[in-house]
């Protein structure tokens, strides 16, 4: 397919999706933070899988190598991402497959609707696919009238939950196992009414469930994890198996991968399988990596599609500080080591991406004033960049895009907001020492406000902090007026 | 060696005492401080609120004030942080090669003081005395953005008297953040009730860090619940002689 677009790349469109919350960040974070049961689930998990990566990690004299060979590799990439794609496209063809380019969800949503009604069947396998997920492609099947069904266990129960997924890796993270036992024994067709909450005894009624479904799928759905140009292969690299039964067992394979997946070499994986698993689960490799490089005659699926997907990735490519988000590898590290995201959980995100990354990626390919309190869901600690594998330099992103908030919010109003004109005072105040000297010494006026050098209550915004804080009392002599009493002679 | 104090806005407002601490350390060691009154802040707080053009005047009037000085030392990593890694990214950003580079020139030559003790003036014993319990915080901008490392524990260990007690899940921030802490309360709160957990079961009386900002912010979520133990910086600490705590 050859169309040619041109103008400003374009974002996620409204409507359609997992990259928009309902809710401000603040709003929803305080009702996950009320949920004692959500605390004790992610503390537990996350500090878990902190401690199996810091121990694998720590494993290799080369992990920094590593992660600069990572981040190299993604950003010679993306710089000719162009070039690469196109190359995917023609290895592709050339091995039988079929390549669809979607410029956005909707796009490709009817893409994956229009083939799998070809195909005549009405029922789907999925991969675990965060793009599948980001572009609501099982809600846009069901309303054509065609079943999907989540294979990866953690998915499972989120579908059977009638939940959304919490983590990118772990997406029923936010659920213990008598959670899951009871999701199973409400929703899981034909399961044993006296199961427990052992887990092995789960994960036994998780595999005869979709032991039927996988014999029966005439039709998978997947996304990658890489896909090399030079060869048209496509990868997926998973712990349970049933990848590897989508991506064989069925006749018909579609495949959807945003275009930011594309690796330029099989030499460029070396890198990467070592990155990934490390990162993601703590393992030194993961259990499955299956490979398929278009049709290969009697073998596999023998049709195969690949739906090239875009949905804001291009306008994220043009933001030449915020580009480097377009290397992130789906690992999760971030999640795992973030103190917000292990307070508040995924939900409170909004967006299929959540944590560090995903309060980056979620405003860059929505547009930051549709995500706006995202970039402020830090408190720009810095972990999730020392984690990151790709050394995405997190914090750096989310402040530029602090900015990009700020900048277009004065460009779209003629009154600035209160916080701007704060702002702005402060900064007119700090531009001279004079004033500000005057500034302090008004400041000393809140010493009436203190007892026992302290203030337990302030006024509106900073009653925010004093909810739960103290404030000290101003000096009676400020650094400055000390200097200038004894230091400096008249 | 003469020394250009840049006190940071904070310190010199509310935290007096670390500023004068931090110039009687540096006395006693033999050197020479400086202090630029045309100083005022470093925007850092503008900069990570999102506000750059607001951060633009104060990042110049930084470059300005701090270009005489040979060495420039702050009793905070955070506002160093700022001045390292961000001023020169800013003035390129809102297209003014001319002072990014100027920032860069300061940038260079500016230290947090456990960099100036350790790397510069290379002190590890600063004779001090300071008979207490004490449990150390690191800060994530000392701590991840200047990879200050164990220098400021390698300075605390060579105080006379002094117990360093260790401080678990040390690296895990404080729930500070600036404007973070009002934007997103509740989580900041959140944040700030483990690491007071783990500060208390320390057993210490004194808990330090190099920032006077998260410092505030642990000192008075302890001072609410009437709780020991007390802040007290880094400096203050290396300033002390045992005569008074």
């Amino acid at each position: 397919m050859s169309r040619a677009f041109v103008g400003m790349p374009v974002h996620a469109p409204r409507g359609v999706g997992a990259l928009r919350g309902r809710e401000p960040f603040p709003d929803a974070a305080r009702t996950a933070l009320g949920d004692g049961q959500l605390r004790r689930n992610l503390g537990h998990a996350t500090a878990t899988i902190r401690a199996k990566r810091a121990q694998v990690v720590a494993e290799l004299d080369d992990w920094e190598q590593l992660r600069r060979a990572g981040e190299a590799i993604k950003t010679a990439t993306m710089a000719r991402l162009d070039e690469h794609l196109v190359r995917l496209e023609s290895a592709v063809q050339a091995r039988g497959g079929v390549v669809h380019w979607a410029r956005d969800a909707n796009e490709a949503n009817s893409i994956v609707t229009r083939l799998v009604r070809e195909t005549g069947h009405r029922e789907v396998v999925k991969v675990k696919s965060m793009a599948t997920q980001e572009i609501g492609l099982n809600e846009a099947l069901e309303a054509a009238g065609i079943t999907a069904y989540e294979t990866d266990l953690a998915e499972l129960i989120v579908q059977l939950g009638h939940d959304t997924p919490s983590h990118i890796l772990v997406p029923a993270i936010h659920r213990n196992r008598s959670e899951i036992r009871d999701i199973f024994l409400a929703e899981m067709a034909g399961v044993d009414p006296a199961l427990t909450d052992n887990p092995p005894a789960l994960a036994e009624a998780a595999r005869r469930y979709l032991r039927a479904k996988f014999l029966a799928a005439k039709v998978a759905v997947s996304g990658v994890n890489f896909a090399i140009a030079d060869t048209g292969t496509c990868l997926v690299v998973e712990s349970e198996g049933n990848g590897r039964m989508c991506l064989t067992l069925p006749e018909t394979l579609i495949t959807v991968m945003g275009i930011e997946k594309v690796l330029p070499s099989w030499s460029d994986l070396e890198v990467f399988l070592q990155l990934l698993p490390r990162s993601s689960t703590g393992e030194r490799m993961n259990p499955y990596t299956s490979a398929w490089t278009g049709v290969t005659p009697g073998d596999g699926p023998q049709a195969f599609h690949l739906v090239l997907v875009d949905n804001g990735r291009t306008a994220v490519l043009a933001d030449d500080v915020g580009r480097s988000a377009l290397n992130c590898i789906r690992c999760s590290a971030c999640l795992n080591v973030c103190p917000v995201y292990e307070r508040v959980g995924g939900h409170a995100y909004g967006s299929v991406y959540p944590g560090p990354i995903g309060a980056v990626l979620s405003p860059q390919l929505t547009g930051v004033e549709d995500n706006a309190s995202l970039p402020y869901a830090s408190s720009l600690c810095g972990a999730c960049f020392d984690a990151c594998p790709v050394r995405i330099d997190i914090p750096n992103l989310l402040v530029n895009l602090r900015a990009q908030h700020v900048e277009a919010y004065s460009a779209a109003h003629t009154v600035p907001s209160a916080e701007a004109v704060a702002m702005a005072a402060a900064s007119w105040t700090m531009e001279s020492a004079t004033r500000f000297d005057l500034a302090e010494r008004s400041m000393r006026a809140g010493r009436a406000l203190a007892r026992q050098g302290r203030i337990r209550r302030l006024p509106p915004p900073l009653s925010a902090w004093s909810k739960a804080r103290d404030a000290p009392a101003p000096p009676a002599e400020t650094f400055r007026q000390w200097w200038a009493r004894t230091r400096v002679t008249p | 060696m003469r020394v250009g104090l840049f006190v940071t806005c904070l310190v010199d407002a509310l935290f007096p005492s670390v500023g004068q601490a931090t110039v009687s350390l540096l006395e006693r060691l033999g050197h020479e401080v400086e202090f630029p009154q045309q100083q005022t802040c470093c925007g850092q707080m503008h900069i990570n609120t999102g506000y750059q053009q607001s951060a633009l005047p104060l990042i110049a009037r930084h470059a300005e004030v701090f270009a005489g000085c040979d060495v420039v030392v702050a009793p905070s990593g955070s506002c160093v942080g700022s001045v390292r890694h961000q001023h020169a990214a800013v003035a390129r950003r809102l297209g003014d090669p001319e002072l990014a580079e100027r920032s860069a020139v300061i940038a260079a030559k500016t230290f947090e003081l456990s960099e100036l003790l350790v790397d510069v003036l290379g002190v590890e014993d600063v004779g001090a005395t300071y008979e207490h319990r004490v449990t150390y915080h690191p800060t994530c901008h000392s701590l991840r953005m200047l990879r200050v490392g164990d220098k400021p524990l390698r300075l605390l260990r060579r105080v006379r008297g002094l117990t360093l007690v260790e401080l678990e899940g040390a690296d895990q921030c404080c729930g500070f953040g600036g404007t973070f802490a009002l934007k997103n309360a509740e989580t900041s709160a959140a944040m700030l009730a483990d690491k007071m957990t783990r500060v208390i079961e320390t057993g210490a009386e004194v808990v330090t860090a190099g920032d006077s900002s998260c410092l505030m912010h642990i000192g008075g979520g302890l001072s609410r619940l009437e709780a020991e133990p007390r802040p007290v910086h880094l400096a203050e600490i290396l300033a002390s002689t045992g005569a008074a705590a």
